[in-house]
């Protein structure tokens, strides 16, 4: 195949691929705490809201790591802060905080006009991988790993019961934050990859498709991870081959996979949910 | 002379301004069967919460065994309410009852053999082992709250703290979970329990606190269960009160 010779032959496609496989990943084993915690709309937030966190680093001239950490961390606190202290519903306060980030970014890389190319960094342009960004990518991957794998207790208790979580002694306020850290951290080393827009999708729909699949949170785990890891290797293939977007062709590799795992899988698809009806009420004719 | 297993001081809790909870003080010793019964709204889930420190109160001391709550809070086991849950969590129902071991396993440790088998032999306490690789939506709701006991006794804890454990429970569930609670009782453990009926409470405890926002009343359950103190916290519910059999 000539994707497979590509690979081989160019060093750009293979930071590309490993990049890519990097985010599948993390993307898998974050989203699946994302949408146990229903917090699938805020995951959409932090990730758009790291824009004026990169813009103001590059102002600085210091990584954007950096940056859209702190921005990111930031406007997960200002959601909080808004939806306890009035009667505003959070996903409204999401809803006004994380486009107030964005729009701040986009105005700040307007006023800049740096070489900062916007478009790369709303829609991803991963086969623009530099060595440099394969790195922080992979560190970012390292420390996300470690710290889910290490405090994967405190995770599972604050996802299911946070309230025997509180009761026994667990800073579970602390534990959202820190969930939202790496939330971010996962945003910035997708954003080569998929780009900000679209970091929802490898968050989200990798880690539904799994939990279509197990009723065990480390086997979604393993298999969200598995499932973007996929998506990746297909998207950039598509990506590659038809000179396409590749944060568009990841995400609707994904999405594909969802739809099979929708209706094919087999305790919780639509296909075998129905037949089972079917035979049940043909049984009672 | 033993420290008594909660002593509370003039507790108030509100919402925003709104009194749930008004100047509640009483003192509870170990080993009793205690339930907090009143009408809906009455503050009682609010009261538990407030006690055991999950939301912020206004005014108040709590000392449980003596000591602050978060000095202890490892010897407190809370059940929560059966709709806080997930129950499409994607949990087996042994790993529901093992996260009981949780609070007496290190940072980065992980259950080993021994909880495991610890955990299952709570769920046979609780007459569920046969469904322990089930995951947990797919139980009834007696079956549920049983195995959310199992996860409370996985705790070894010394004071327990149930919100309306018999919600949406079958009659079998509901006696085999009495039994349990009077059992940790006769082991000197406390047991707290937020209750909504109040046809049976006479029978399922030996204390009772009757609150209405204040506390109404505290005592044996002798004491309280007297139609002239539960009409105190029942006013303009006498329908209710006709149909559990008192007379006004």
């Amino acid at each position: 195949m000539a994707f497979i010779e590509a690979v081989m032959q160019y060093g750009f496609l293979q930071k590309a691929l490993l990049t890519s496989v990097m985010v599948g990943i993390i993307c898998g084993v974050i989203g699946c705490f994302i949408i146990l915690r229903g917090m699938a709309l805020m995951g959409d937030a932090i990730s758009h809201a790291v824009l004026p966190g990169i813009a103001i680093s590059y102002m600085l001239g210091v990584n954007f790591f950096f940056g859209a950490v702190i921005s990111g961390v930031i406007t997960a606190i200002a959601i909080g802060f808004v939806s306890q202290n009035s009667r505003i519903k959070h996903d409204t306060s999401i809803g006004i905080m994380f486009t107030a980030a964005f729009a701040s970014g986009i105005i700040i890389i307007t006023m800049l006009k740096s070489s900062t190319d916007l478009y790369h960094i709303l829609f991803g342009n991963v086969l623009a991988v530099r060595s440099s960004d394969m790195w922080i990518t992979l560190g970012i991957s390292l420390i996300v790993l470690a710290a889910v794998y290490l405090f994967y207790k405190e995770l599972l208790v604050t996802s299911f019961d946070p309230t025997m979580g509180a009761a026994y002694g667990l800073p579970v306020r602390f534990i959202h934050y820190f969930l939202m850290t790496l939330l971010t951290m996962v945003t910035v080393a997708s954003l080569q990859t998929v780009g900000i827009v679209l970091v929802v999708a490898m968050l989200i729909t990798p880690a539904a498709a799994a939990y279509l699949l197990t009723e065990r949170l480390w086997m979604m785990i393993f298999l969200a991870s598995g499932i973007g890891v996929i998506s990746s290797i297909v998207g950039l293939y598509f990506s590659f081959t038809y000179n396409l977007a590749s944060g568009a062709t990841i995400v609707i590799s994904s999405t594909a996979i969802f739809i099979l795992v929708f209706l094919f899988s087999p305790k919780h698809g639509l296909i075998w949910k129905t037949l089972k009806v079917k035979k049940k009420r043909a049984s009672l004719v | 002379m033993k420290d008594p297993a909660i002593s509370i001081q003039d507790l108030h809790v509100s919402y925003f301004g709104n009194e749930a909870v008004t100047g509640v003080s009483l003192s509870v010793n170990t080993g009793n069967l205690v339930g907090i019964i009143g009408p809906n709204g009455a503050g009682k889930s609010t009261f538990l919460k407030a006690m055991l420190n999950l939301i912020p109160k206004d005014k108040g001391a709590v000392k449980v065994l003596g000591k602050p709550i978060t000095e202890v809070r490892k010897s407190i086991a809370y059940v929560p309410q059966r709709n806080d849950i997930d129950w499409d969590f994607p949990i087996t129902v042994l790993d529901a009852v093992l996260i009981g071991t949780y609070p007496h396993l290190k940072l980065f440790r992980r259950p080993k053999k021994k909880d495991k088998e610890w955990a299952m032999e709570c769920l046979q306490r609780v007459g569920m082992q046969e469904f322990s690789k089930r995951q947990i939506g797919e139980l009834s709701g007696g079956q549920q709250q049983r195995v959310f006991l199992a996860r409370a006794l996985a705790q070894k804890a010394d004071l327990f703290f149930l919100d309306e454990p018999f919600v949406g429970v079958d009659v079998s569930s509901e006696e085999t979970i009495v039994n349990i609670l009077k059992e940790l009782c006769r082991q000197g453990k406390t047991v707290i329990v937020v209750h909504h009926d109040l046809s049976k409470a006479n029978d399922y405890f030996n204390q009772l606190i009757l609150l209405n926002k204040e506390l109404i009343s505290f005592g044996t359950v002798e004491e309280v269960f007297k139609p002239e103190v539960i009409s105190k916290a029942y006013q303009g519910q006498f329908a209710f009160m006709n149909e559990i059999g008192v007379s006004l």
